[in-house]
């Protein structure tokens, strides 16, 4: 079963893309279409017998051995547990919504066979990632993954926009990557081992030993879950390494939904889990983990506030829920973490689709002042809209409530000083959560319309394929917080869920998380009216006030618009110094000094003496006589001196 | 069949080729095609004898199979031909390329087609003897034969700038080569044999080691080639024709660090671990330099000819981690390169067939009108890059699994390499490939033919195959790998120990 639900999206991602010409738009949609909805039934199977049956259900699937060189040995091989099971859900179920909603999407594009071969591929990719028994086999599909998402931010390639959007997604990855891989390789060295299994059972062992690194004496563990978190930070847009999502939204927009919402920017997020047995005995990577998530959950919401492009205000907010998924698994609350992935692939794949029928509905307009007034236009998808904005809020009983509220919850609870952290920023982060959500719905939902007269003629409701899909987002958004919040974190379920594939050294964070100040516990909720309050006042009751706000407070504002200058300041660190490095060594190097000295040099240098050879031989019969003569000479006296 | 000289019929059967294709006489466009339908089976014939060496290679021994000796010029020096695990897969590397390349000059070679063919049967003879042979002074002549042709090649059917290219080979790789062979008259008047296997046994003196081993050293660094002796692979690349470059980089380049596997390692185990750092140093300077270089390239050819030379670097480190895992990576690393760079080369050769120029600038568009080519264009830029599940990805994974044991810096280094390496290869994909198709020229260009599918197709075949079940191939190298290392780490126990007592002794 579990060889079907990873290889049949690869398959079907082959017959799509090689011979998507002779099967037709059509049929490559029939097969893309009918293999994740295969994958997705069975995923959901799986679920139910590995997560759901109590007890331990966890198996182990051999598929073939990999790279065997000496005592290096790693193989094809999947690994399920309740963790994997989770993520098989969330990834084949958002998957084979966003495959069924692209054949109404993207009906006017002339290369419909490449995009679903390409979404059935990273399907396979993610599948690879979240099966894998070892660290090998899971940067496979990390790898793999990336593939797609440059394939599919690229898309529509004759864009140059498009274009430099996806090789930086893909650079900027593969410097998360670099981390990733050397942690993979200081595992090895240090367990013999890339297998999760060896690796977990002997983590114990090696508390309190050194690694030498670039030539410093460090805590082994935490550097190596240090440079794990690098490759989950990359992945997973962290902080840093952020600054490839925003840009990702070139890609069509169930991409977006799919890859940069729901499934792949949680890959790091997985990892850390997934690790959770290295990093529980590494306290001070956990610190870290909690400081940078607490950070990106506030920094991407700040620049949420001012975005204008409706895709980009959403990719900022999922920047931010993954920084929430990372304070989260930094107080070590790692069943919070993984509930809030799964509720926020709901709400948030509902609302990249949402988003995605409004730039449909007004002929792929993307930027919110164009927008405004489409709420009775298009009622579905303001509907669908609205779900999903208050399970992103986290308005009572929603998913998002029971996920999130459990998240702040822990941080105040872990009573650290880096947990407390998280806790404040967390809460601004949630009321900055609700102003622009809110203020996404409003700009595009309410008001007068301020888009030209030939769009609002051709506004228009999306084709039932693609609010199906939404449909049944909107009930995972509102309803995934109540069915499964026993499961995945309290303390009714949670052993015999979770069945120890998430790993915990002292006591569940979250089951003191119940006993925290009713302050604390209503922080949240306060932080979301608050938030809703704002967006209200700026942009219904008052709307002048924004533009008000903007002249007053420039330098704030600038700093939210230009995204913190991470892209300037990059730009000007890295990618003008590589390339200017890379003419100086170029012209300098090779052809300036080592052509020129060496090759080019010793030709030159053959030429001039040729040149004073050529000289000697004038043709004069006693010019040669002589140098005869004194040649003669020469051998004579040498002999002689020699002899005695 | 025991006594059949196997891996001397595979060595000289191209020559065969060439004395048919001598025999070929009358009007020039029957000479041509003759020319190129004798070259074709030659080297198809001698990729299927190699083939008999694929299936019955013993892959339980680190001992030379399939040996062959004879007296040759009076005793001093024999004719021996052997193959271990290290050597066979470049001897069959070596004929897999070779069919590929005659078929990819078939329709754009058009003067001296006879010439062409011969020359290229007469390089393969020498590659395959570099390969093949036991002996060392064989090995240094068919080391250096190999000049000739590629010298040839590059001068009489390369671009505009061929000579200046031609001779810069010529100037580089016979300097090296003249330090080898002092290094080889030495070596031989102190163990008074040119037998590899007998050589590797003797156990030099520690202090000459030094000398002999940057002796080789020198030349072996120049064919890899290594930072900073690199400068006449990107003009040799550029101005050779598409086979040529093909050869170059699918099996020239592997002559060195096969150099080194062979000579460098066993026969001078203390100078090559006293000079690891050396290495390491330039390896890493080649990774960085020629990434950062690549990037700023406006022609095609330039820019894979310096990705080359940063994927060397990745083997170059390998090598000299001493350890199983760097070894064999750099092997593999090696294979892998020799398809993906080859197929990088036929890339470029595809679309300078139809429009006649390198520069990047003039192409754009290109998926447009050529998706196939679009496609696997891609599938070698992935494959370039060590994407996981193409063969490069298990040759640096293991090469940086090796070396990580040994050096962390050297590892943080040769990273930067695969970060920088994604870079320069999408950047390139992106101005040929993708953008809007505005050139008229460029329009006009039809997708690939039957014939360079047919090219392409073994290539990805195998890339894909040993990114995905490597094992089919490193089990040929397992033992002879876990052999070398045993005897080095033996040598070197050796080396510690006498060192420690003469200490003691001068203490005493």
């Amino acid at each position: 079963m579990y060889q079907t639900i990873v290889f049949l999206p690869l398959l079907a991602a082959l017959i799509a893309g090689l011979f998507g010409r002779q099967i037709g738009d059509r049929g490559a949609q029939v097969v893309t279409c009918g293999a994740l909805i295969v994958s997705a039934v069975l995923s959901w199977v799986a679920f139910f017998q590995v997560a759901l049956a109590p007890g331990d259900h966890s198996t182990h699937v051999q598929v073939l051995s990999w790279i065997v060189s000496g005592d290096f040995n790693v193989n094809w091989a999947f690994q399920i547990d309740t963790l994997t099971a989770v993520m098989l859900v969330v990834v084949n179920t958002v998957s084979c919504l966003v495959h069924i909603y692209s054949v109404g999407y993207m009906s006017h594009d002339p290369h419909i066979p490449r995009f679903m071969a390409y979404l059935s591929l990273f399907t396979f990719a993610m599948l690879m990632l979240v099966t894998s028994d070892n660290f090998v086999q899971m940067f496979f599909g990390w790898e793999g993954v990336g593939l797609a998402s440059y394939l599919l931010i690229g898309f529509w390639f004759k864009k140059p926009s498009a274009n430099a959007a996806a090789i930086k997604a893909f650079v900027v990855n593969r410097v998360g990557d670099f981390g990733f891989a050397l942690g993979i390789f200081a595992i090895f060295m240090t367990f013999g081992s890339a297998d999760f299994d060896v690796v977990f059972s002997n983590v114990s062992n090696y508390t309190d030993h050194t690694i030498n690194f670039l030539g410093m004496e460090l805590d082994l563990l935490t550097t190596i879950c240090l440079l794990l978190f690098i490759g989950a930070m990359g992945k997973s847009a962290q902080l840093g390494l952020h600054t490839w999502l925003p840009d990702a939204m070139e890609g069509p927009t169930p991409v977006s939904a799919l890859i940069h919402a729901a499934t792949m920017v949680t890959a790091g997020v997985f990892m850390v889990a997934r690790c959770s047995p290295l990093f529980e005995y590494a306290p001070g990577a956990l610190d870290v983990v909690c400081i940078i998530g607490a950070s990106t959950a506030f920094f991407a919401a700040t620049v949420g506030m001012s975005q204008f492009d409706i895709k980009r205000v959403i990719a900022y907010s999922t920047c931010s829920q993954l920084g929430y998924m990372f304070f989260a698994l930094g107080v070590g609350a790692y069943g919070a973490a993984i509930f809030h992935l799964f509720t926020h692939a709901f709400f948030k794949a509902l609302l990249f689709l949402g988003s995605g029928s409004v730039i449909h509905a007004s002929s792929d307009e993307q930027d919110m002042r164009n927008m405004g007034g489409l709420r009775t236009k298009i009622p579905v998808t303001f509907w669908m809209m609205t779900i999903g904005t208050i399970a992103l809020t986290g308005f009572p009983f929603t998913a998002g409530y029971y996920s999130k509220d459990m998240i702040i919850e822990a941080a105040f609870a872990a009573g650290t000083s880096v947990g407390n952290y998280a806790f404040v920023l967390g809460v601004l982060a949630a009321l900055m959560t609700s102003f622009y959500s809110w203020r996404l719905v409003f700009m595009t939902f309410f008001g007068e319309s301020r888009a030209s007269k030939e769009v609002q003629d051709h506004v228009h409701e999306s084709p039932q394929v693609m609010l199906i899909p939404l449909y049944i987002l909107a009930v995972g958004a509102l309803a995934a917080g109540f069915l499964f919040s026993n499961n995945f974190i309290y303390e009714a379920g949670y052993e015999d869920f979770w069945a120890g594939s998430l790993f915990l050294i002292g006591d569940n964070i979250m089951y003191a998380a119940k006993l925290v100040p009713a302050a604390v516990v209503f922080s949240p909720l306060v932080a979301m009216i608050l938030g809703f309050a704002g967006a209200w006042y700026c942009y219904i009751y008052r709307p002048e006030t924004p533009t008000k706000f903007a002249r007053s407070f420039k330098f704030a504002y600038n700093i939210s618009f230009n995204k913190w200058y991470f892209d300037e300041i990059y730009d000007f660190l890295f990618v003008k110094p590589a390339m200017a490095l890379g003419q100086i060594f170029w012209k300098k190097g090779d052809e300036g000094t080592i052509d020129r000295y060496g090759p080019d040099g010793v030709s030159a240098a053959v030429v001039r003496m040729a040149e004073r050879f050529k000289q000697l031989q004038t043709g004069y019969l006693y010019h040669y006589a002589f140098a005869m003569l004194i040649g003669l000479s020469a051998f004579v006296s040498w002999f002689v001196m020699g002899g005695q | 069949m025991e006594n059949f000289p196997l891996l001397s019929a595979i060595t000289f059967l191209p020559l065969l080729g060439v004395l048919i294709i001598l025999s070929i006489k009358g009007e020039e466009e029957i000479v041509a095609r003759n020319a190129k339908n004798a070259a074709l089976l030659t080297t198809i014939a001698t990729f299927l004898f190699s083939m008999v060496l694929w299936f019955s290679f013993d892959q339980t021994t680190s001992d030379f199979q399939f040996v062959k000796e004879a007296e040759w010029l009076g005793g001093g020096i024999s004719y021996k031909m052997g193959v271990d695990g290290i050597s066979v897969l470049f001897v069959l590397l070596t004929t897999f390329i070779m069919p590929l390349c005659i078929l990819c000059g078939w329709d754009t070679i058009k003067v001296r087609v006879k010439e062409y063919m011969i020359a290229f049967l007469l390089l393969e003879t020498f590659m395959l003897g570099v390969f093949c042979t036991l002996d060392m002074v064989m090995f240094y002549v068919f080391f250096e034969a190999g000049l000739i042709p590629m010298f040839l090649i590059i001068g009489v059917w390369g671009g505009n700038n061929r000579v200046y290219a031609a001779y810069k080979l010529f100037l580089y790789t016979l300097l090296g080569s003249v330090l080898m062979l002092v290094a080889m008259l030495y070596m031989y008047g102190e163990a008074g044999t040119t037998d590899i296997e007998e050589l590797m046994a003797y156990g030099f003196d520690p202090k000459a080691q030094i000398w002999l081993f940057l002796a080789f050293f020198a030349s072996f660094a120049v064919k890899v080639p290594m930072w900073p002796v690199h400068t006449w692979l990107p003009d040799a690349h550029v101005q050779a024709p598409t086979a040529g470059s093909v050869i170059l980089a699918g099996i020239l380049l592997k002559m060195g660090g096969y150099g080194f596997l062979r000579f460098s390692l066993p026969m001078f185990p203390v100078a090559s671990e006293e000079l690891a750092w050396l290495i390491y140093l330039l390896s890493c300077i080649a990774i960085v330099y020629t990434s950062l270089v690549a990037l700023r390239q406006t022609d095609m050819k330039k820019l894979i000819a310096y990705s080359s030379v940063a994927h060397m670097g990745f083997v170059t480190i390998g090598i000299f981690a001493f350890n199983v895992q760097g070894i064999e990576g750099s092997i593999v690393v090696m294979l892998a390169h020799g398809f993906v760079a080859s197929a990088l080369f036929l890339c470029v050769g595809v679309v300078y067939d139809r429009l006649h120029t390198r520069d990047i600038d003039r192409y754009g568009g290109l998926v447009h009108n050529m998706p196939k080519y679009a496609l696997v264009f891609m599938f070698f830029t992935m494959a370039s890059v060590g994407l996981p599940g193409t063969a490069n990805f298990v040759g640096e994974v293991l090469v940086l699994v090796g070396i990580f044991k040994v050096s962390t810096w050297t590892t943080f280094f040769a990273l930067t390499g695969v970060i920088l390496g994604a870079a320069y290869m999408l950047y390139l994909y992106r101005r040929v490939v993708f953008g809007e198709l505005t050139k008229d020229d460029v329009k006009a260009m039809l997708d690939m033919d039957k014939r360079e599918i047919l090219v392409f197709a073994p290539l990805i075949i195998l890339t894909l195959w040993m990114g995905v079940y490597p094992s089919t191939f490193m089990d040929f190298i397992h033992v002879s790998v876990d052999n070398l290392v045993t005897q080095h780490e033996a040598a070197m126990a050796t080396y510690h120990a006498a060192t420690e007592t003469l200490a003691q002794a001068a203490g005493n």
